[in-house]
This record gives structure tokens, C-alpha cells and sequence, in this order.
């Protein structure tokens, strides 16, 4: 038995819910034959990835769903072993070459390489040439992505690129100019409700509609996090009335209470506390950048509001630095006690503009 | 050789085999329409006078071509290639590695020195019976040069001296201060300019004639304007519109406001509404009148929630700091002092998010800055 997330997504371009303009526009593209190669972008729990296999669907039939994972081993020009695992049907192909790390520039040139330089054999396959998906494509360094452009050009007749990100910033814009892009935005609350409605129609059991609207405000435009709340609810209280307590995940929790702390007391004695709660918070794999985005906006959300722009500020500052630097903790510590100092100065009414 | 194989099959099969040799090559539109003399090169007159001596002369200086993206780079030296050679000659007196290819020192070191020394074949006969100058020497063409390795480009500096009485190199890159100086010293450069404005409508009609593709000149000029001069990008996305108008029943004509969504260009009143919220006076001569009453509220909340909005709605944030930088630069009303601020925080922005910082912390940076610069 699998989640809820997997067992009901849509798996044609006609069963998808919202931007139907955009399903319209994948399924002429896909019917005409002249396929270009296509950036997918939006926020995470948008529908990319959705959007991506019905395309292929469309494109093949459904022999893309018979999917093999294959362990292939490249050598890095140091002659170091990387083993990266692809996920292959035959007619795609696909690969997160974050798991290369630093090589995935040699990853993308052979393996590009390779399957631009073979034709499609097979006489009965719909399309003569081969898709690659490439997810996470904004953490691809900037020589993969060099290594790309004249691929892409080159190799048009026997391959196409799918590219999937989050956000167009960091793809260099020869790229981007190869590519068809197509934004997909989040749905908005009354798309997800819709979805949420269809999810429970199909698994037998009907949503109140004000239970629907409290998971999709809470989601926050992503859909993934709502459909897995909706069932994670449906688990607590089977008939999904009465109040209902959304629960957070504990690591959110904890990061509010960290905010709490800042704004409670600011003594260098604080600070040692913060810390030390900081450190429980990275020691658990929760990424800094998140863990200063929250508290950040859990204290903006306290303070008096000539306060909070530039907290804000010296948030996206240390951000920045945190990674362009190497130790994360000095960042987040420097942040804290930057804030503590804005507020107490704040709080007695000194004078700021000399200590910047 | 496979339309032949497939002639020969039984007819059943034939009539679908036969369909897809007919079906036009797939080329994107910037392969197809890559000019095939240095004369059909759009631009870059001062370029294509030098050049074009050196067809007569048939001698020929190592070369460094730099320019932005677009500006007909490759395009004019595998035209000048294929005019000095021939097509029959093309394949064993040109080598050509770009960034795909592996580039370290190794190769530099084996494959480029072994295609260097040899001495150039003997020339072969013109199979369509034109005449080619065909000099005596070879071509090796370094595509995005800049993205070579420094050891690597200082390995070339002696190959190049060694072998120029046989061979000519070309670099070719974006950013010429990437070549280190002794390798750009020894080539004469060619400096490759933005297109202007008439050039690639001119190019970009012909294209458009060429494929059949009706195109209004608002759409001509929406292309230049989100291409800024690079004349492979306009291209690509009037194939891309091409592909999509055509593709729907009945095909519809292709608008401005599609080539913008191709090009992942913020719709103007996304920008707008933005600028309205961070206090920027926004002449709404059309705007929508029910938004009237949301102009007097700015502050941090609203500005939080547009920026929340803006990035639920997934577009990307060096976009929108480039189209709001391009908002408030150009401002009728605002002063000068006000918009140096903001421009300094559009520079910081930009440097962040190179480094790879969150988007969201720095558009809602960059929201609160150009507030408080504009408010005070």
C-alpha cells in the first residue's frame, strides 16, 4: 500500500486538476512532433514533477511507466570511482546529478554523450528520440551546465532535456535560451481544496469542507504537504470532524521556541542557549538556511514593526554569508545576537547608527 | 542510406517507414538557419571586412573572437571554415572542442598536439565542383574558451607557437579577461557586438518567411526586446511560439504576450502591482480600479504577503530584481537620490543571489529597501 501522494496522481495530462492552459499547450506540443527540450520551474509541491511523467506519457504511451533502476559507475578524471543511480524506461532516462556532487560535469558529458550518439531501435516507438530528465537541475554546477549547451544543439535528433527546478536563478542563460520554459506556479487554496475533495472522493470518504480549507491554508501552496496531511489527519480522526490540530513537525516547533528565547531575555547567557539549541537543530540534518527563515519570521511576526525590516535585513545578510562561508553555526549565532542588540536598543531607546 | 534500406521493404510497411524519413529534419531553427557564408553573417561589418581578406590572402592570424552570447561567434568561423576548406576537406583540416568536450591539460596535451603537428592532407577534390583557396594549414577551434582551465590554456601557449606554420587556432569565448594574457596576446581579436535592433528584425522576418510563419512586427519587436541583441535567443523563441501556435486547432497567431511567457519574462503588471505595494507611484492609466484602495497600505506586512505571493506564483527572482531594477531606474517621478539607493541594493541583491542565496529572504530584502529608500 502506498501514500496517498503516489497512489492518486494523476497520471495523464486530461486527469490533472489546475493550469489546465498549461496541460493544454504539453499535450499539443506533444502531439506535434516538434518537441523542444523544456525547463520546468516553480515552487516545490507545485506539480513539476506530476507534470513531467504525464508529459512523457503523452509522448510514449505507457510503456514509460516501466521504470528499472540501474547503478552505473563513472571515473572522474582523478580516476575516482562515482556510482550514480538512474532511473530508466525505454524511452527515458533519468538523473539528479546532485549525487555526483563536484562531478557532475563528467557525469552529464558521457552519459549525454552517450545516449545522443545511439538511435532509437526499436521501429515501434512512438517518438525517434530519447527524453533525459534532469531534476534538480539549479544545482548543477555552472561546468555541467557549460557542458550542456552545445549538446543540446548538437544531439537535437536523437535526444530531448526535460529540465526540472526550482527556480530559473541559478541556470546560466545560454540554457535558458535552448530551452522552452514552462512556469508552473502553485495552486491557490480553492485549487487545492478541489484536489483535496477528489483525493477523498477516490479513497471513500467525504472531506468537510472546513476541515479542506484549514489543510490548504496550511499548506502554503504546496500541494504534497497537503494531500500528506490530509491523510496523516484521516489516520488521527477518522471522520474528520470537530476541532482539528494541525501538527506541525517538531523541528518548526522547536525553532519557535528558539524564538521565544531571543525575544524573552538578551544576555550573553541567552545567546550560550540559543546555541546550543542550534546545534541540536543542525545536528538533526535541518539545512540553516531553513532554520534562520523560520525563526526569522517567527520573530518578525513578535516584534514592534519599526524593528522588523531590519531584521529582516541582517536575516538575508547572514544568509549570504552563511553560504558563502564554511561554518554555519557562526552565522546563525552572529544573527541572534545582532537581532538581541537592535531589540534592546530598541527597547531603551539608544541610538544605533554608530555600532553599524 | 536509410531511406534506401527502407524503399526496399514490403510495401506495408513501406508507406510508414517512408513517412518518417519525409518528415522535415527536426533542426532547431538556429542549426538550419546558421549562415553559410561569412556574407550572410548579420552585422559585425567591421568583422566580416577583416575576415573576408583573408579569404582572398588565404592567410590567416591565430584568432580570438569574444562578444556576448548570440553575436554570430561560432556561426562566422565555421562559415569562414567551410568557405576557406570546402565540405570535403572540412572534416580532417578542422577540429573543433567546445565545453562538452573533456578539456583538461591531458587532452590539450595529446588530442589538440597530435592534430597540430600532423602536416595538413593533401588537398582532396571538390566533389560539387566549386574551387576553395584550401591554404595549408589546419584549423583547431576552441568553443567557450573561457570555460578552459588556466594550466590548460598555458599548455596551448607553446603548441601555438610550434606548430603556426601548420596550424591556426580560434578561440572563441564570452569574457575575454578569462584568457590569460599570454594566449590573447598572441591572437589578433575580434570583438563581436550586440546586434542592433534592425539587423535581427531583418534576420528574424526572413526566418519567419522561410518557415512559413505569419508574424506581426509588435511580435518582432517583443522578440528583441527580450533578447536584448542575442540573436540565438530571439530565434529559439520564435520557434518555440511558432511550435505553439501551430500546434493548437485551428492554429492561432502568435501574440507579444506569448513570446513573453516563453521567454519567462514577468508580466508587466505583476511588476506593477509590486511597485505599488513597496510605495513607487505607478501611473495606472489602466489598471484595474478596484486595486485603488490597497495603494495606501505599504508597510511590512503587505510587503511580506506580496513577496510570499510572488514566489508562490514561481517566478524566478533575479527575473523580477532585473524587470523592478529596469521599473524604478526608468521612473519618471523619482529622484536621483532616491533611485542610487535603490540601484545599490539591486547590485547587492544581484551579488547575493549569484553566491546562491535564499530568493525569497532577498526579493523581500530588496522589497524593504527600495520602501525605505523611497518613503525617506
Amino acid at each position: 500500500m502506498s501514500l496517498w501522494v503516489d497512489q492518486y496522481r494523476p497520471r495523464t495530462l486530461d486527469a490533472l486538476n489546475y493550469h489546465k492552459g498549461l496541460s493544454d499547450r504539453l499535450k499539443s506540443l506533444s502531439a506535434s512532433g516538434d518537441f523542444p527540450h523544456m525547463l520546468f520551474y516553480g515552487p516545490s509541491g507545485a506539480g513539476k514533477k506530476t507534470r513531467i511523467s504525464c508529459t512523457l506519457r503523452q509522448l510514449f504511451g505507457p510503456g514509460v511507466e516501466k521504470l528499472k533502476i540501474d547503478q552505473r559507475i563513472f571515473l572522474s578524471p582523478s580516476k575516482r570511482k562515482l556510482e550514480i543511480n538512474l532511473v530508466q524506461s525505454n524511452y527515458h532516462l533519468e538523473i539528479t546529478p546532485s549525487e555526483a556532487g563536484n562531478f557532475d560535469r563528467v557525469v552529464i558529458q558521457e552519459l549525454l554523450k552517450e545516449i545522443a550518439q545511439t538511435q532509437q531501435v526499436d521501429l515501434g516507438a512512438k517518438q525517434r528520440f530519447k527524453v533525459v530528465v534532469i531534476n534538480e537541475a539549479d544545482s548543477l554546477s555552472r561546468d555541467a551546465q557549460a557542458a550542456l549547451r552545445r549538446t543540446m544543439e548538437k544531439y537535437m535528433s536523437n535526444m530531448r532535456i526535460i529540465l526540472c527546478a526550482n527556480s530559473t536563478s541559478r541556470l546560466i542563460a545560454p540554457i535558458k535560451s535552448r530551452c522552452l520554459l514552462m512556469r508552473v506556479a502553485a495552486p491557490n487554496e480553492e485549487e487545492i481544496l478541489d484536489v483535496l475533495q477528489s483525493v477523498a472522493r477516490r479513497a471513500g470518504f467525504d472531506l468537510p469542507p472546513e476541515a479542506g480549507t484549514k489543510i490548504a491554508e496550511d499548506s502554503g501552496g504546496n500541494l504534497r504537504k497537503a494531500v500528506l496531511t490530509l491523510e496523516a489527519l484521516k489516520m488521527q480522526s477518522p471522520d474528520l470532524t470537530g476541532p482539528l490540530s494541525i501538527a506541525k513537525p517538531d523541528w518548526e516547533l522547536y525553532c519557535q521556541k528558539v524564538a521565544d528565547l531571543i525575544i524573552g531575555e538578551q544576555s550573553p547567557g541567552r545567546v550560550m542557549e540559543v546555541r546550543s539549541k542550534f546545534y541540536e537543530l543542525l545536528s538533526h540534518c535541518i539545512p540553516p538556511t531553513v532554520i534562520l527563515k523560520t525563526v526569522a519570521e517567527r520573530v518578525v511576526d513578535k516584534v514592534d514593526d519599526a524593528l522588523k525590516a531590519d531584521i529582516m535585513h541582517w536575516a538575508a545578510f547572514y544568509e549570504v554569508r552563511m553560504r558563502t562561508g564554511n561554518k554555519k553555526i557562526y552565522h546563525l549565532e552572529a544573527w541572534v545576537i545582532k537581532v538581541m542588540s537592535l531589540y534592546k536598543h530598541f527597547f531603551y531607546n539608544i541610538d544605533m547608527s554608530e555600532f553599524d | 542510406m536509410a531511406s534506401n534500406f527502407f524503399a526496399k521493404a514490403p510495401s506495408a510497411k513501406s508507406t510508414t517507414a517512408t513517412k518518417q524519413v519525409i518528415e522535415p529534419p527536426l533542426q532547431p531553427w538556429v542549426e538550419k538557419y546558421r549562415p553559410k557564408t561569412i556574407d550572410d553573417v548579420s552585422a559585425q561589418e567591421h568583422t566580416i571586412t577583416v575576415l573576408q581578406k583573408t579569404l582572398t590572402s588565404t592567410n590567416l592570424p591565430h584568432m580570438l573572437f569574444y562578444g556576448p552570447p548570440g553575436t554570430g561567434k561560432t556561426s562566422t568561423i565555421l562559415a569562414l571554415a567551410r568557405q576557406l576548406f570546402g565540405p570535403d576537406n572540412f572534416k580532417n583540416r578542422v577540429l573543433e572542442l567546445n565545453a562538452s568536450d573533456e578539456r583538461g591539460i591531458s587532452i590539450v596535451r595529446e588530442k589538440i598536439k597530435s592534430f597540430a603537428r600532423q602536416t595538413p592532407r593533401a588537398q582532396a577534390v571538390a566533389s560539387d565542383g566549386k574551387t576553395y583557396p584550401c591554404p595549408p594549414y589546419k584549423i583547431i577551434i576552441l568553443d567557450e574558451a573561457d570555460s578552459m582551465t588556466q594550466d590548460a590554456q598555458g599548455a596551448l601557449r607553446r603548441i601555438m607557437e610550434t606548430y603556426a606554420r601548420i596550424t591556426r587556432f580560434c578561440l572563441v569565448c564570452n569574457y575575454v579577461t578569462r584568457i590569460i594574457e599570454p594566449l590573447a596576446s598572441r591572437c589578433s581579436k575580434f570583438r563581436f557586438t550586440p546586434l542592433d535592433s534592425d539587423s535581427s528584425s531583418l534576420r528574424l522576418a526572413h526566418i519567419a518567411q522561410c518557415e512559413n510563419v505569419p508574424v506581426s512586427k509588435p511580435v518582432i519587436d517583443a522578440l528583441i526586446n527580450t533578447s536584448n541583441g542575442d540573436l540565438r535567443r530571439a530565434i529559439t523563441y520564435l520557434q518555440s511560439a511558432s511550435r505553439l501556435s501551430s500546434s493548437t486547432q485551428p492554429p492561432t497567431p502568435i501574440l507579444p504576450i506569448d513570446i513573453q511567457e516563453i521567454a519567462g519574462v514577468v508580466p508587466d503588471n505583476v511588476i506593477k502591482d509590486f511597485a505599488r505595494v513597496l510605495g513607487i507611484d505607478v501611473d495606472d492609466d489602466e489598471m484595474d480600479i478596484d486595486d485603488k484602495p490597497s495603494q495606501k497600505q505599504n508597510g511590512f506586512d503587505p510587503i511580506r504577503k506580496k513577496v510570499k505571493f510572488l514566489m508562490r506564483e514561481g517566478y524566478s527572482a533575479s527575473q523580477i530584481i532585473s524587470q523592478l531594477h529596469d521599473f524604478v531606474i526608468f521612473h519618471p517621478t523619482l529622484n536621483g537620490r532616491k533611485k542610487s539607493a535603490c540601484a545599490l541594493v539591486f547590485a547587492e541583491a544581484d551579488k547575493a543571489l549569484c553566491d546562491g542565496a535564499d530568493e525569497e529572504l532577498w526579493v523581500l530584502e530588496v522589497g524593504l529597501r527600495v520602501h525605505k529608500s523611497v518613503m525617506s
